[in-house]
């Protein structure tokens, strides 16, 4: 069995936060984490785990690689038991060592719930480790970058307050050519809903924004985006363990719908967003629940389906096989939701096996792909077993309503040279959606 | 002299455009309504053949027409407002008069109180600042964003970056590359970042949350911080009587009010926002969470007694020192919190509410099973409308505007505060 020092990656922000710190140090941030932050919750994942490793087969990191390293049980005892046990004590190496592991070996999907027979959350322990190298400053590069983004301009690629508006009106202009008349309301109070989406739409994905444009003008909707920062539902402060930016960019996403007085808040294909918004930063701000309700866009299809709104001219033929992922099906149960829209844009449907809240993890998830180059090899490599269960599906179109698990998937099919491509929901109902006849 | 001094407030209703779709030049399609806030007119994007963008002004199209035009917004004083763009630059266009500088983009429109100074956030070649009345800063900078215009018009501030900042680059970033540029000028300090700049009264000073490291946070006055250090802070605000400043901080995982740096309140909201102070100065109130999920308005430190889901709108009023807000739960079933009570109705949605110059009365425009009206110190207005503007009160404070929808004509209607039986 190998242990996380025998694998360690250079990384800048990891070997300038340890550069910084000394055992007294790491010893008094860890005290004061573990008496200011964490409860009953930590303690009794800790003293009632019984190191039985049924957990190990839940992890596609273990499934993988076939290191017991690698199990979410190993995972806990590379870092907090041993941080426990050392009282924090500890050199800046262990540091390094912990925080490779919180944020690269772990996607935080919490498969592995399913599989403890006590019921461990091992991705709210790893989160704790992600709450210390966050306060001790030992946070991977690329990721620590994206908090900084959200921190300046409170969206997670350094979008600016032209960029935006600028962005989604070049989208409506472009969306007229094909739907005339066709708009993109900007900032319209009283809407029915608004729509968020992540930075890396108007940054790389514009065509995303410009077919759920189509999509909800073909169904008549009345919605708006807003036209201020509090667009953005993404959220890697979150998962870098920075709960105060994380909040910060919650709370102007909340304001923003209150602002404008939508009913509720559809949000785009994505998960880990999804969980912050409805589940975790809502949380830290003292909301029980969400002060607006949040509606993920597959729960939202399925609505707009149900309701007749969405009108194709025909089914996709290929054969297609679905991804769940993590935070919208273990997190929210949209499972057969997202079943049900997938048939009625498909033919002919292939589920993988394992599935539905069994799913295994994309491992980009967690903020794994945000940490960037350094580590792309550890989430590819380390979810050959996710190759394995597409490559047994035969099929070559991959739906995945989810933008890490896209980004992901499409490195372990090009690594594992499956000949598939992803798809998200919006990409097929745009494709198959009855548009007006080009003149 | 306000503008309302200006506007009818003889008892009654009106009509006041009959045909919200009438348009004096051929259109592809009519925008949104947005109202004049003295309720006579009505203004709408009206996208003309050929891709030509102007505004309908109670269905007069403005002579000059634009390649695009968004965010028409009503000055306080009557003078329409739109972002325009013609032959790929933009600039604001006022009652369909074009500012005579062009700008890369414009967005976010800022009013004086009065209405008679406007100002909005520019980007010209790539660098960043405001433009008051068609003026742009002397000096731009790399990003500006949170800006903002204050009451007088006088001063214009926003958080700017002050260092470039190279891709994924964290060090630079943690050294500190942001500040407060007030009328373009940037504080000497800078900071790992600023948030939500506030003047005082007089627009003479400004105060701001700052994080010095990724884990201390404090305001800064003038570009001077605090010395205290906390886990986290929301945006200051000015005392208006006296200028000490008054800012929400997190402080062993609970919020409290911290003025001038010293604790005000103690840290035991879980937590605690949108504070205000009253004109006169003599009261703070914010909204708070007196635990989890369970939110309320506190006055100088103590907590009405109702608590809700979700509490929003905090406003003040003018004089008489009292304080209204909104309750809901997860955005339904509004209802109306005035002065440590909760009027009896309930809501699908509800607008800020909207006091009495003389603070003796309270409106707000209300939503329920999708048809509108305004309700007045906790009695409706006895009709119902497609859609509600914010209402707003007679300089007297005894009637109050209307401005309506229905049957797709504008309605404009002056009722006594003693018209509202519902
Ligand atoms: S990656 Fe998922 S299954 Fe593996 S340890 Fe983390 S939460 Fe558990
Ligand atoms: S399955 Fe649960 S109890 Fe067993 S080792 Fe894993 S975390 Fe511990």
């Amino acid at each position: 069995m190998s242990t996380i020092a025998d694998r360690l990656i250079e990384d800048e922000g990891l070997r300038r936060g340890v550069s910084r710190l000394t055992p007294e140090k790491i010893e008094k941030v860890f005290k004061e984490l573990i008496a200011g932050e964490c409860g009953a919750r930590l303690k009794t994942y800790v003293e009632s785990c019984v190191r039985c490793g049924m957990c190990a087969k839940a992890c596609h990191y273990y499934m993988s690689h076939k290191d017991p390293s690698y199990t979410p049980v190993a995972k806990v005892s590379q870092t907090m038991w041993r941080l426990l046990a050392a009282g924090g004590r500890v050199e800046p190496q262990v540091i390094y060592e912990c925080a490779q592991v919180a944020y690269t070996e772990c996607n935080l999907c919490r498969r592995c719930i399913h599989y403890c027979p006590l019921g461990i959350d091992t991705g709210y322990i790893i989160s704790v480790v992600r709450r210390l190298c966050h306060k001790l400053g030992v946070t991977p590069q690329y990721i620590q970058d994206t908090a900084h983004s959200h921190s300046a301009v409170l969206n997670q690629m350094w979008v600016k307050d032209d960029e935006w508006p600028d962005t989604l009106q070049w989208q409506e202009e472009e969306a007229r050519e094909e739907f005339p008349g066709l708009r993109i309301p900007l900032d319209v109070e009283g809407a029915d809903f608004m729509y968020s989406v992540i930075a890396p739409e108007p940054k790389f994905r514009t065509q995303l924004i410009y077919q759920a444009a189509a999509i909800f003008n073909a169904a008549g909707l009345n919605w708006t985006m807003p036209a201020t920062p509090g667009w953005d539902n993404s959220n890697m402060a979150m998962f870098t363990g920075d709960s105060e930016i994380m909040s910060r960019v919650e709370r102007a996403h909340y304001e923003t719908a209150q602002r404008l007085r939508v009913k509720r808040i559809v949000m785009g294909e994505c998960g880990h967003a999804f969980r912050a918004v409805y589940d975790v930063a809502n949380r830290w701000l003292g909301w029980k629940w969400h002060p607006v309700p949040v509606v993920h866009s597959v729960e939202f299809f399925w609505e707009l389906i149900q309701q007749g709104r969405i009108k194709i001219t025909h089914k996709y033929a290929d054969p297609v096989t679905i991804h769940d992922p993590c935070n919208i099906i273990r997190g929210r149960g949209l499972m057969d939701k997202l079943r049900e829209v997938t048939h009625f844009l498909c033919e002919n449907v292939v589920e993988m096996s394992p599935n539905r809240e069994h799913n295994y993890c994309c491992c980009a998830g967690g903020g794994v792909i945000n940490c960037g180059p350094p580590f792309k090899n550890v989430r590819i490599v380390g979810n050959s077993i996710k190759a394995e269960q597409l490559r047994a599906t035969g099929v070559h179109t991959l739906v995945a309503p989810c933008h890490n698990c896209h980004g992901g998937l499409e490195d372990i099919i090009s690594k594992f040279g499956l000949g598939m491509h992803t798809k998200f929901l919006g990409d097929l109902i745009y494709e198959l959606m009855e548009k007006p006849e080009a003149e | 002299m306000s503008f309302a001094q200006s506007w009818d407030f003889t008892p009654g209703a009106r009509v006041v455009v009959d045909d919200l779709g009438k348009c004096s030049r051929e259109y592809e399609w009519l925008e949104e309504p947005y109202v004049s806030p003295d309720g006579e007119t009505v203004a709408r994007v009206a996208a003309l053949p050929d891709a030509e963008f102007s505004m309908a002004v109670g269905g007069e199209v403005w002579e000059e027409t634009f390649d695009k035009i968004w965010y028409p917004r009503f000055s306080p004083d009557g003078r329409l407002t739109a972002l325009v763009q013609s032959a790929g630059e933009w600039t604001m266009a006022v009652d369909g008069q074009a500012w005579e500088t062009q700008f890369g983009y414009i967005w976010g429109t800022l009013f004086s109180e009065s209405g008679d100074v406007i100002a909005a956030p520019i980007q010209a070649d790539g660098q960043y600042g405001l433009a008051v009345d068609g003026q742009p800063w002397e000096t731009l900078y790399e990003n500006a964003n949170q800006v903002l215009l204050s009451r007088d018009g006088k001063a214009t501030a926003a958080v700017i970056q002050a260092k470039s900042l190279a891709q994924a680059d964290i060090e630079t970033f943690q050294q500190g590359i942001f500040s407060v540029a007030v009328n373009g000028e940037a504080w000497d300090a800078v900071f790992v970042n600023c948030w939500n700049p506030a003047f005082d009264a007089t627009a003479s000073r400004v105060a701001a949350t700052v994080r010095r490291t990724l884990y201390d946070y404090t305001i800064a006055v003038d570009g001077k911080a605090w010395d205290g250090a906390y886990a986290c802070a929301w945006g200051p605000v000015f005392n208006p009587a006296t200028g000490q400043v008054a800012a929400p901080v997190r402080k062993a995982g609970a919020w409290g009010m911290a003025i001038d740096d010293r604790m005000a309140w103690e840290p035991r909201f879980a937590q605690l926002w949108q504070q205000a102070y009253t004109p006169d100065g003599g009261k703070l109130a914010a909204i708070a969470a007196v635990k989890f999920g369970e939110f309320t308005v506190v006055v100088d430190g103590a907590p009405w007694g109702v608590t809700f889901p979700v509490v929003t709108d905090l406003t003040v009023s003018p004089v008489g020192g009292r304080i209204a807000a909104l309750g809901n739960a997860h955005n339904t079933d509004f209802a109306v919190l005035c002065d440590g009570k909760v009027w009896p109705g309930r809501y699908d949605m509800a607008w800020p509410p909207v006091w009495s110059p003389d603070g003796a009365h309270l409106a707000v425009a209300v939503e329920r099973g999708g048809r509108f009206t305004v309700v007045c110190d906790g009695k409706a207005y006895p009709q119902s409308f497609d859609k509600c503007f914010a209402p707003a009160f007679s300089p007297d404070g005894t009637k109050v505007l209307i401005r309506a929808v229905a049957d797709n004509k504008l309605h404009r209607i002056v009722a006594p505060v003693a018209a509202f039986t519902g």
